[in-house]
């Protein structure tokens, strides 16, 4: 079964973590690439992507005439996705398992970040005969 | 060509391991051999004998790995070891090796892997195809499959199953994970068949070819023939299954003119001729179910009472509350909704099922027939809340949306 785990942030969190000093940021990232590793060994990544910065985030609709509408200036508390992992594992146990060790990425100190991670169960294609 | 090679692969491997002991690495060579093939006999013909040719190819590629991990352990030490084993024994005649495919298949599927290592590990072993078909089936990256099927065999040669087959006791048990594996791989690739499902119904194929190949090997025993009736006697409604925007047909409505009526008498023959061995099983019990269907012509010719029978054995074999579900279904299609609605409530304390979307599902479509539309409607609701498959969500809010629609 695929799960969809999400990090999610505020403006003011990234801000936080652009403050980190450079051998923080280091540990941070060798902490993702290990992770990713590791799920690529057990066979469980099916894709990992981190998104640019909130700064950049637009909302969009249709407008009037067909055309997109964009809004980009978001209150400080509004939550955005910062990335995101799908990995397909035996069993929903197994994905809070791995989002708990996504939240458990170092922090200045070697603290956890403790970030939340959103998990969803992604759809599947797949049915039974219906009676 | 890719019929045969692919029919060819688990007899080449069974050879390959036999000869140098090491699985995980003879699955690895006979895979190259398979892409040697693939590269070669169109330009240069199919060899007079394929399986030697493939045989011969991937022994080579063994010694050579060989060779070059010697080679390697020499310059590493000053103590080189001589080795009397980097030569194939050259007294083995290809041709006069035993069929090891059963013995492959029993070691795919053994106990300790998981069912999605398994079911990996058999489609590339002994289904032949590739670690970048398999992926896509799957929709995960090919990088992922690969470590996927690398690490099933290392638990293999960790849990040291010796490559033969296991004793008499053992060998029924152990054909039981086999056609277990089997199922699950027919029904992850009986979906719908727009955009991606295209590969996945070539999953569906693929686990009937294989069950084809282990009935022709172990002909005798009738759940192996009844996994195949089964499989076939279900698959010949694909083309009715779905409508047009992929939407799903509910087995009431369908178009049973567009039923293969060739798979549908291949599947009772083979189950006809399971059943009179008199040793039943849940394999074809589920398939006499699918033949009652399959044989009516239109959905109210439906013999349910036979349909109930064949559940009431069923739910006696086998410890499923899905099965329990649908002997639900069945009666109230015999008794009347009332029937069926009293034995889902006993469903509601099994905590397999507490909070399953096809017990709200099931439930839904009871009361639609017992005439309770505002409940039918909300359990339609509930049903398409929980279920995490994306055409059955479509279907349950359809049918929702028509009972309120008073439809």
């Amino acid at each position: 079964m695929k799960y969809i785990l999400m990090m999610t942030g505020t403006k003011a969190g990234v801000d936080t973590y652009r403050a980190w000093s450079q051998s923080d940021v280091q540990a941070h990232f060798a902490f993702l690439k290990k992770l990713n590793h590791e799920l690529t060994e057990a066979g469980e990544l099916v894709a990992n992507e981190p998104l640019a910065a909130p700064e950049q985030a637009k909302i969009v609709r249709v407008g009037k005439d067909g055309a997109p509408v964009t809004d980009g200036v978001f209150p400080e508390a509004k939550e955005f996705l910062l990335g995101y992992w799908i990995v397909d594992v035996e069993s929903p146990e197994r994905a809070y398992q791995i989002a708990a060790r996504l939240s458990a990425g170092p922090a200045p100190g070697g603290v956890p970040t403790n970030m939340p991670i959103e998990v969803r169960q992604i759809m599947s294609r797949r049915t039974d005969d219906l009676p | 060509m890719e019929y045969l090679l692919r029919e060819l692969a688990p007899q080449v491997l069974g050879a390959v391991t036999r000869r140098f002991r090491d699985f995980a690495a003879a699955e690895d060579a006979v895979q190259e051999a398979l892409m040697a093939a693939v590269l070669q006999w169109p330009r240069e013909g199919i060899p007079e004998n394929p399986r030697g040719w493939l045989i011969q190819v991937a022994s080579r590629r063994m010694t050579d790995s060989w060779r070059s991990d010697e080679a390697r352990r020499r310059r590493e030490s000053t103590l080189a070891a001589e080795s009397s084993q980097t030569e194939p024994p050259a007294d083995l005649d290809p041709e006069m090796e035993p069929d090891d495919t059963l013995t492959l298949l029993l070691m795919c599927c053994h106990p300790v892997l998981t069912p999605a290592s398994a079911i990996a590990l058999t489609l590339r072993a002994v289904g032949g195809l590739t670690t970048a078909e398999i992926a896509k089936a799957f929709l995960v990256p090919e990088a992922t499959m690969a470590q996927r099927i690398s690490r099933a065999k290392q638990s293999i040669m960790a849990s040291g199953v010796p490559f033969q087959l296991p004793t008499r006791e053992d060998r029924a048990q152990r054909l039981r994970a086999v056609l277990h594996a089997l199922y699950l791989i027919f029904n992850e690739g009986y979906t719908s068949s727009a955009g991606p499902q295209i590969q996945r119904l070539e999953l569906a194929r693929e686990a009937i070819r294989l069950a084809r190949t282990v009935h022709a090997l172990v002909p005798d025993d009738p759940e192996v023939a009844g996994l195949l009736a089964l499989m076939l006697l279900t698959a010949a409604r694909r083309a009715a299954r779905t409508g047009p925007d992929e939407e799903l047909i509910p087995l009431t409505r369908q178009d049973r003119t567009l039923w293969a009526q060739n798979e549908i008498s291949e599947g009772i023959a083979l189950l006809t001729a399971a059943l009179s061995k008199g040793s039943v099983g849940v394999y074809q019990l589920q398939a006499a179910i699918a033949a009652v269907h399959d044989e009516a012509a239109r959905a109210e010719d439906t013999d349910w009472p036979q349909i109930l029978a064949l559940y009431d054995l069923l739910e006696r074999m086998s410890d499923n509350p899905m099965v329990t579900l649908n002997h639900a279904v069945a009666a109230a299609m015999v008794h009347g909704p009332s029937r069926g609605l009293e034995l889902l409530q006993a469903l509601d304390r099994d905590a397999r099922l507490a909070g399953h979307h096809r017990l709200a599902a099931v439930r839904a479509h009871l009361l639609e027939m017992a005439g309770d539309y505002p409940a039918a409607i909300a359990h339609y609701r509930i049903a398409a809340d929980r279920t995490t498959s994306l055409p059955e969500r479509h279907y349950l809010i359809t049918q929702a949306a028509r009972l309120s629609e008073g439809k």
